[in-house]
This record gives structure tokens, C-alpha cells and sequence, in this order.
């Protein structure tokens, strides 16, 4: 008992990753937030911008939805964040500290139970999509591979997400971080309109943010077109952004931990 | 190894310019209770913290059962359990989860946890709470269901800070209940505490901090010996026979005796045991009948105001 194994480890992980569904659970204004929230963006760019930026709302639907796809998961990636940052800030930390677990359990915990958002939230902006008459011009395989891109990215930008959490000391500033990293990543990008389409320096940032790639990979996954070039690119920006962002994130965790 | 369940020793923790120990040693042998005393700001709290392996100190250590909490936190933690004097629950969860998830970290199987946590619910009388949010309990329901999760797993060394504090008279003697049945069964209990009578009560050592060291240690008895000597207290059945009782008991004692609050009282300090039966031979010879006869030690709050100063607590 008294050794920290990998299997005890992974057990304590998954144990606390089974508290945040519970929260799901209890907070039914978290679960219609996450439901809600993509499904109005959809509605709001369709009908509202859809006649202006193409000549039929339809056609601005298969345009957009893959870019809501990228921008609701990325966004989801916020409640991890936040989660970690409520563990932290509230006395449940010092519990955890205090029990025989392994110490990187309450992190692989909110990154583990976090996993299951992006799950939920790809399967309903697709769904609520194909209410509204997306249409995918691809194969099952194709669409499966780029669910797996966004899960992928989204895995790697919960670590800045993350990172924000364990150094915000308050909740303000928190909110205040969260957006100012994930609002310029998301809208900034080719999520709403093809970057060409955009003034000098918002198109340089959007073009350099491999948010675009993402947004590019997925439509071009579920519509046709080249998808290996701009998927390849999302990918290895995942990659960096984890090789950076995790071990941020561990060490300042660490500190937290240790006191 | 000593033998020790609990060991401090000369603890010190500075949080920038403040000193909050400045060599602290604890000590306590398994199985017994060792209260601690202190006014607000005197380092309890940040010694139970060090103790529990939730703050490293800056010198000295802690040993629980021989391990010291520096290096071993991983065995220490496999031994205690810790109700802080802040709840550490999740308040997004109903307290039954909590439990389940507590229970569930310390590798309980699912049916065992939740057999515990519904034993332990009861037990603290959380019944009807347990399907609620812990975000809309009570202060004192807090406070139980976090010692409710201090038993999920029995510990071995119990580390209670202020656990009576926001508790209604009937919570406080559940609590006392329960700590002298953990200390029957062998469990080293650490409490801090301001009631004075709740260390008399429980503990069968003190130690008094003030300013991050131990000023005083002993069981109750011996602490109040230490400060004053004892008192006789008097008083008669009919006030008119003041002045021939205090003659007698001025024969008996060698002191003359000062008046109480009350018209019928003598009080005679330091006076030796054996002077009650004594006294009342001779009272009873000169058909004095005393309405009440008490010799007592001074009260805890005297022993502690006097350890620490000032009676009426630093600003
Ligand atoms: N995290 C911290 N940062 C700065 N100062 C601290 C911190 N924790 C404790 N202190 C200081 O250390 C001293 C001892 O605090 P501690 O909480 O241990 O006292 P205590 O005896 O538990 O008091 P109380 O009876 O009010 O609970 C105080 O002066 C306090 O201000
Ligand atoms: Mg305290």
C-alpha cells in the first residue's frame, strides 16, 4: 500500500476524472451552456452573417460549421482551467494533499474528465449541424478523422488552459486570462471566414494561427479538398503547444502541491 | 526510534517578515490526546499544517510514528487524517460524494466506500443533508462531514484543528464523544482548541503555544498546579457567623481569609489539601454550618492568561 505505483496512480486519476462528470451532473446550467452555447453561435453566423458573407445561408452553413466544430471544442478546453483552479482555491486541495495519492492525480483528473466535454460537445455541434442541413461530402472515415484532429488539438490547448489555471490566485483574474488566450486564438482564425478575406494585419495573425490550419484540416475533412497539408500543420502545433504548455503546467502545479 | 506517535521538533516556519514558529516541540504517545492551546496568530494552525505534511517547515521536523514528514509524507499520510480548521470538501458535490470520493481515493472498493460513507452519515447525523450540495450546507455541517471523512479509513494519529469551533452544543459533545472513543481504541488524537474546557476534558496532555513556542506542557492537573496553588472557598448557611468562621479558618490555614462576591463567602488562597476536613471538625464544633465547602484549582483560563500575558488577547 505505502508505494506509488503507475497502476495507483491511474486509478486515483480516473477516480477524481469521475468527479468532474458528477459536477456535470449537478450544474444542469453547465451541461445547457455547453449544449447551448455552440448551437447559438451556429444559428447567430448562419442567419445573421450567412446571406451577407455568402450568397445563400446554406452554403455559409458547410462553410462554417467545421470552423464552430474547432472554435466549441478549443472552447471547451476552459472548464479544465477553471476546474483546477476551484480545486486549488478552495480548501478540497489540502484534502487531496493529505491523502495518501499520488500527487498528479487531481491534474490527470480535470485533464481526464475534461476529455469527456469535448466528446459531448463534438457529437452535439455536428448533430445540431445536420438538423440544420450540413451535409458531409466526404466518407465516415474522414469524418472520424477529423473528430480526432479537434480532440487532439483540444487536448493539447487544455494545457495553456491549464497553466491559467494553476496561476491564477482568483477567479477574476482567471475568466480575465482564459479569454484574453482563447478569444483571439479562436475568432482570429479561418473558423468565420477564409482568411483572404480579412484586412492586412487580423489576415497575418490569422494566417500564422494554426487555429486556421485546424479549421482548414477539418473542413476539407468533412467537405473534400486537401486536408494532409493544413492537418499536418494542426498537428504539429499540438504537439508544440504540449511539449510547452504540459510541463508549464506540471511544474507550477508542483509548486502549488508542495507549498 | 522513541515510540512516539507524534514528534515535533523545533519547528520553525516564517511566513515572510512574520515568525509563525520559532521552535516548536510537540510530542504525544500513541494512543493519547495532546490539546493544544493558544491564543489567535500563536502557530497552531501552521503547526498541524507541517505535522500533516501540507506545509514543509523552514527548520526542524515532525516525525509520525517514527517517520518524518519531510522526507516520508507518502507513509505519514498513509497513517493520518486531517479536519482542518477550513472544511476541505468539494462543495459542487452532495456530501455523500464526497465521501464515495474520499472513500474511493483511499482505494476502498466502490461497495465498501459507500457502505462507510452511509455508516459515517448516519453516525454524524447528516442524513438528511447527505443528498444536498455541500455548497448549501451550514458551517456545522460542514465541519461534521469533514470529520465524517477523517473515519472513512480509521487513522492512526487524528489531527483535529479547532473542531468544535461552529458547532452547536449538541455537535460539540458528539465530537467529544467521539474523540475519547478513538482515543479508547488507540487512536492519537492532536486538537487545537480556545475552550479551555474542552482540553480539560479530553486531553491528557496540554501544551499552551504563544508566538510559535510552547510556553507550558503538562496534563490539566499538573498545569494548573503549576500556576497557583489552590483555593478554599466557604460559604455559610447564616451570614451572622462570618466573624467566628473566619477566625477558625485564619486557626486552620495560617491566612485570613478575603470576602467573596457573596455576603456569606470566605476565600482562602494557597492553602493545602488537607485542610477541608479539618476545617469542617472545627466549624462543626463551634455550630457553624458552612452551606458549601469547595477547594479547587485554578480553571484552565486562569493557568492560560497567565502563560500568555494578557487577558484580554492581543489586538
Ligand atoms: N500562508 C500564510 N501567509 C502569511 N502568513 C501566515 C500564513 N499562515 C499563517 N501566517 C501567519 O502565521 C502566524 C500563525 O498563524 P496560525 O494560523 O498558525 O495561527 P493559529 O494559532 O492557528 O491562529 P487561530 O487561532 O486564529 O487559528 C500568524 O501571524 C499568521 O498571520
Ligand atoms: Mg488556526
Amino acid at each position: 500500500m505505502t508505494t506509488m505505483t503507475p497502476g495507483r496512480a491511474a486509478r486515483h486519476g480516473v477516480t477524481l476524472a469521475a468527479r468532474c462528470l458528477l459536477h456535470l451532473r449537478h450544474s444542469p446550467g453547465q451541461l445547457l451552456d455547453m449544449v447551448v452555447q455552440p448551437m447559438l453561435f451556429l444559428v447567430l453566423f448562419v442567419f445573421l452573417f450567412g446571406g451577407a458573407v455568402a450568397t445563400d445561408w446554406r452554403l455559409y452553413l458547410q462553410f462554417v460549421l467545421p470552423g464552430v466544430l474547432v472554435q466549441a471544442v478549443l472552447l471547451a478546453t476552459v472548464a479544465a482551467g477553471a476546474m483546477l483552479n476551484a480545486d486549488l482555491t478552495t480548501g478540497i486541495f489540502d484534502r487531496f494533499r493529505s491523502l495518501p495519492i499520488a500527487r498528479s492525480a487531481p491534474l490527470v483528473g480535470a485533464v481526464l474528465g475534461d476529455s469527456v466535454r469535448y466528446v459531448l460537445t463534438t457529437g452535439v455541434v455536428l448533430a445540431f449541424g445536420v438538423l440544420l442541413g450540413f451535409r458531409v461530402r466526404t466518407s465516415p472515415l474522414a469524418v472520424v478523422a477529423a473528430c480526432a484532429l479537434v480532440l487532439v488539438a483540444a487536448f493539447a490547448v487544455c494545457w495553456i488552459s491549464t497553466l491559467i489555471g494553476v496561476l491564477a490566485r482568483t477567479p477574476q483574474r482567471l475568466q480575465m486570462l482564459l479569454a484574453l488566450v482563447m478569444f483571439p486564438l479562436t475568432f482570429g482564425s479561418s473558423v468565420y471566414v477564409p482568411t483572404g478575406t480579412l484586412p492586412g494585419w487580423l489576415r497575418v495573425w490569422a494566417e500564422l494561427n494554426p487555429v486556421s490550419a485546424l479549421a482548414d484540416a477539418v473542413r476539407a475533412l468533412l467537405l473534400g479538398g486537401p486536408a494532409a497539408g493544413p492537418a499536418l500543420r494542426a498537428l504539429v502545433a499540438s504537439g508544440l503547444v504540449f511539449a510547452v504548455f504540459a510541463p508549464l503546467t506540471v511544474a507550477a502545479y508542483l509548486r502549488r502541491m508542495r507549498h | 526510534m522513541s515510540g512516539l506517535a507524534i514528534e515535533a521538533v523545533g519547528l520553525v516556519k516564517r511566513f515572510g517578515a512574520t515568525t509563525a514558529l520559532a521552535g516548536l516541540d510537540l510530542s504525544a504517545r500513541p494512543g493519547t490526546t495532546l490539546a493544544v492551546l493558544g491564543p489567535n496568530g500563536s502557530g497552531k494552525t501552521t503547526a498541524v499544517r507541517i505535522m500533516s505534511t501540507l506545509l514543509l517547515p523552514d527548520g526542524g521536523t515532525a516525525y509520525i510514528h517514527g517517520h518524518d514528514v519531510r522526507r516520508r509524507a507518502g507513509q505519514v499520510r498513509e497513517m493520518i487524517s486531517l479536519t482542518g480548521q477550513y472544511a476541505s470538501l468539494d462543495p459542487r458535490l452532495t456530501g455523500f460524494e464526497n465521501l464515495v470520493l474520499i472513500a474511493r481515493l483511499r482505494e476502498l472498493s466502490r461497495r465498501t466506500a459507500r457502505r462507510r460513507a452511509d455508516d459515517l452519515v448516519d453516525r454524524f447525523g447528516l442524513r438528511e443533508a447527505a443528498g444536498r450540495l455541500v455548497r448549501t450546507y451550514s458551517g456545522g455541517m460542514r465541519r461534521r462531514l469533514d470529520l465524517a471523512a477523517c473515519m472513512l479509513v480509521p487513522p492512526r494519529v487524528l489531527f483535529l484543528d479547532e473542531p468544535t469551533t461552529g458547532l452547536d452544543p449538541r455537535g460539540r459533545i458528539a465530537l467529544w464523544e467521539l474523540v475519547q472513543e478513538l482515543a479508547g481504541d488507540g487512536v492519537t488524537v492532536l486538537l487545537t482548541t480556545q475552550y479551555l474546557e474542552e482540553a480539560d476534558r479530553l486531553a491528557d496532555e496540554i501544551a499552551i503555544l504563544d508566538r510559535g513556542r510552547v510556553v507550558a506542557v503538562g496534563g490539566p492537573d499538573t498545569l494548573k498546579a503549576k500556576i497557583g496553588g489552590r483555593t478554599v472557598r466557604l460559604r455559610l448557611a447564616d451570614p451572622a457567623a462570618r466573624e467566628a468562621a473566619a477566625r477558625i479558618v485564619a486557626a486552620v490555614t495560617g491566612v485570613t481569609p478575603g470576602r467573596d462576591a457573596g455576603q456569606a463567602g470566605l476565600v482562602v488562597p494557597a492553602a493545602a489539601p488537607h485542610v477541608a476536613p479539618e476545617l469542617l471538625r472545627r466549624l462543626d464544633e463551634a455550630g457553624i454550618v458552612p452551606s458549601e465547602l469547595t477547594v479547587r484549582l485554578p480553571s484552565l483560563e486562569e493557568v492560560f492568561f497567565t502563560l500568555t500575558g494578557d487577558p484580554e488577547g492581543r489586538p
